[in-house]
């Protein structure tokens, strides 16, 4: 027999998740591929499309406007005790604007809608899975990618946008009612610095963001509804892999587009 | 007709079918038996193509099933259908729907005439003024009625049940004995039915086969199987019948 030198077991300890974690990368660019595919072949699922853009978008919408609402309000509240230490109250506007556009519209929308939306797609699709609907589709010659994947990942990549819009602008709002009203900035100036500050560019590549998230938490979302296994118990442990996935890579690949954007 | 040469398919290294080969006459009930774990769903999925074999031939009219690409699978699926072990009905829509899917899917008719069918459809397995219900509302044996009316609703030359019985009590195994006669006799298409209940087996089957380790050990009409000198048949059908005696 063969003596296993104990560095190499080691390393091969410490080099299986990475393993299982590339396979698993490969796997979700696989149905990606697929999907994309999918995307320009007949039958085209225009009705299921605008279904899930309701579901992910129009019922999503109240959720944002809280998240967004309060984002700015904090952020306004926040930058105001900041600025004020060296006289800088009249940035107040120009910095939740930016903030909102670039960053906090954006990430803190697919976050929730992750949160919100992600999960129920692998909550549902898993217990499809698991409760053989899905194998019952192959059965009607029907491909699950076609029915389920697809119109999942197109809704979400269009609908991302319009939310983070949503956000950004009552996320402005909010920011405007804390620091006009409520900490008594000049209501011009701050307008003013908004305009100064904020150009098209840092609201348009915020909304690339945010169609990069989408696609990120309805693919994650899917996968891991596609691949559940071991019944109610399965669905739960996919669910909750999913959220924790889709927000991660959310934050990593907010770094990337960002180094890359701005 | 469909028939499985040699075909072997392990999963995690264990062999759960072992160059089995089988052949289905057509327009008969053909119900493959055997025990629970044994390998008969794997075998059902192997006639429809949602596994594929490690080795072997899967013929369906002469067309071997296990070569073809997903396209070519999906037409050749359209001849099939089949009905879940729980029925597998989509739960976000309604039974109407569900039976109408298929029909929607497949066929350019319009909507009045697919209700027409879906009514005809679910009318043919003995439900009546169910359109509009959820699945979830519904009894076990009558999730697995609307499961055979979504199956026959393309009406396809090969029907396939994956335990249509399990779950359901002795009146309502009755009743679906009854149904998958009917259906036959009305549709002629081929039924493949997996089962592990011997009294409902020698009811429905014009030809029975017995999975037994990975293998067909045994194909014939149901006296054949019945008066089989086999003893592993043989323990089979007493255990089976035993078990319905004391049930």
């Amino acid at each position: 027999m063969v003596k296993c030198n104990p560095m190499i077991r080691l390393l091969e300890l410490a080099g299986k998740p990475f393993i299982i974690a590339v396979e698993e990368a490969g796997r979700i660019m696989l149905l990606l591929m697929s999907a994309t595919i999918w995307m320009f072949r007949a039958p085209f699922r225009f009705q299921l499309i605008f279904k899930q853009m309701e579901f992910v978008g129009v019922n999503s919408i109240f959720v944002v406007l809280i998240t967004g609402a309060f984002t700015g309000m904090v952020f306004a509240l926040q930058s105001y005790h900041g600025f004020r230490l060296f006289g800088g109250e009249s940035l107040v506007g120009s910095t939740v604007a930016l903030g909102m556009t670039r960053e906090l519209g954006p990430v803190f929308t697919a976050l929730m809608v992750t949160g919100r939306v992600g999960s129920a797609m692998t909550a549902e699709i898993g217990t499809m899975k698991v409760t053989e609907q899905i194998d019952a589709l192959h059965t009607m010659s029907v491909n699950p990618i076609h029915y389920l994947v697809m119109p999942r990942i197109v809704a979400a990549i269009l609908m991302l946008p319009v939310l983070t819009v949503v956000s950004d602008f009552i996320g402005i709002l909010g920011g405007y009612f804390v620091g006009v009203e409520l900490l008594k900035i000049n209501s011009g100036i701050f307008v003013a610095k908004i305009v100064e500050y904020v150009e098209l560019e840092d609201i348009f590549n915020g909304l690339i963001k945010a169609a990069c998230f989408g696609l990120i938490l309805s693919l994650i979302g899917c996968y891991k509804g596609i691949n559940t296994a071991g019944g109610a118990e399965g669905v739960g442990k996919a669910t909750t892999q999913s959220v924790v996935l889709s927000s991660i890579t959310i934050f990593i690949s907010d770094y990337f587009l960002t180094s890359f954007m701005f | 007709m469909i028939e499985l040469i040699k075909i072997c398919k392990s999963f995690k290294g264990q062999k759960v079918l072992d160059n089995l080969d089988l052949k289905i006459e057509p327009e008969k009930i053909t119900v493959i038996i055997g025990r629970s774990g044994g390998g008969k769903s794997v075998l059902l999925k192997h006639i429809i193509g949602l596994i594929k074999p490690d080795s072997g031939q899967v013929l369906v009219d002469g067309i071997d099933t296990a070569k073809l690409n997903d396209k070519e699978l999906n037409e050749t699926r359209k001849v099939f259908g089949m009905l879940f072990q729980d029925a597998a009905l989509f739960d976000s829509m309604t039974v109407g729907e569900n039976v109408a899917f298929p029909l929607k899917e497949h066929t350019k008719l319009s909507k009045k005439e697919i209700d027409k069918i879906v009514e005809e459809k679910l009318l043919e397995v003995g439900l009546k003024n169910v359109t509009h219900k959820m699945p979830s509302e519904l009894s076990g044996g009558m999730r697995k009625r609307v499961g055979l009316a979504r199956a026959i609703a393309l009406n396809p030359k090969i029907v396939l049940f994956d335990e249509p019985t399990t779950g359901l009590d002795p009146i309502m195994c009755e009743s679906i004995d009854k149904l998958i006669i009917n259906t036959q006799r009305s549709t002629r298409a081929t039924f493949v039915v997996i089962s592990h209940d011997i009294g409902s087996t020698f009811k429905i089957a014009h030809k029975v086969a017995m999975l037994y380790e990975g293998k067909i050990i045994k194909t014939g009409t149901p006296e054949e199987i019945r008066s089989s000198n086999n003893p592993v048949i043989k323990q089979f059908i007493n255990r089976e019948t035993a078990k319905a005696c004391q049930n």
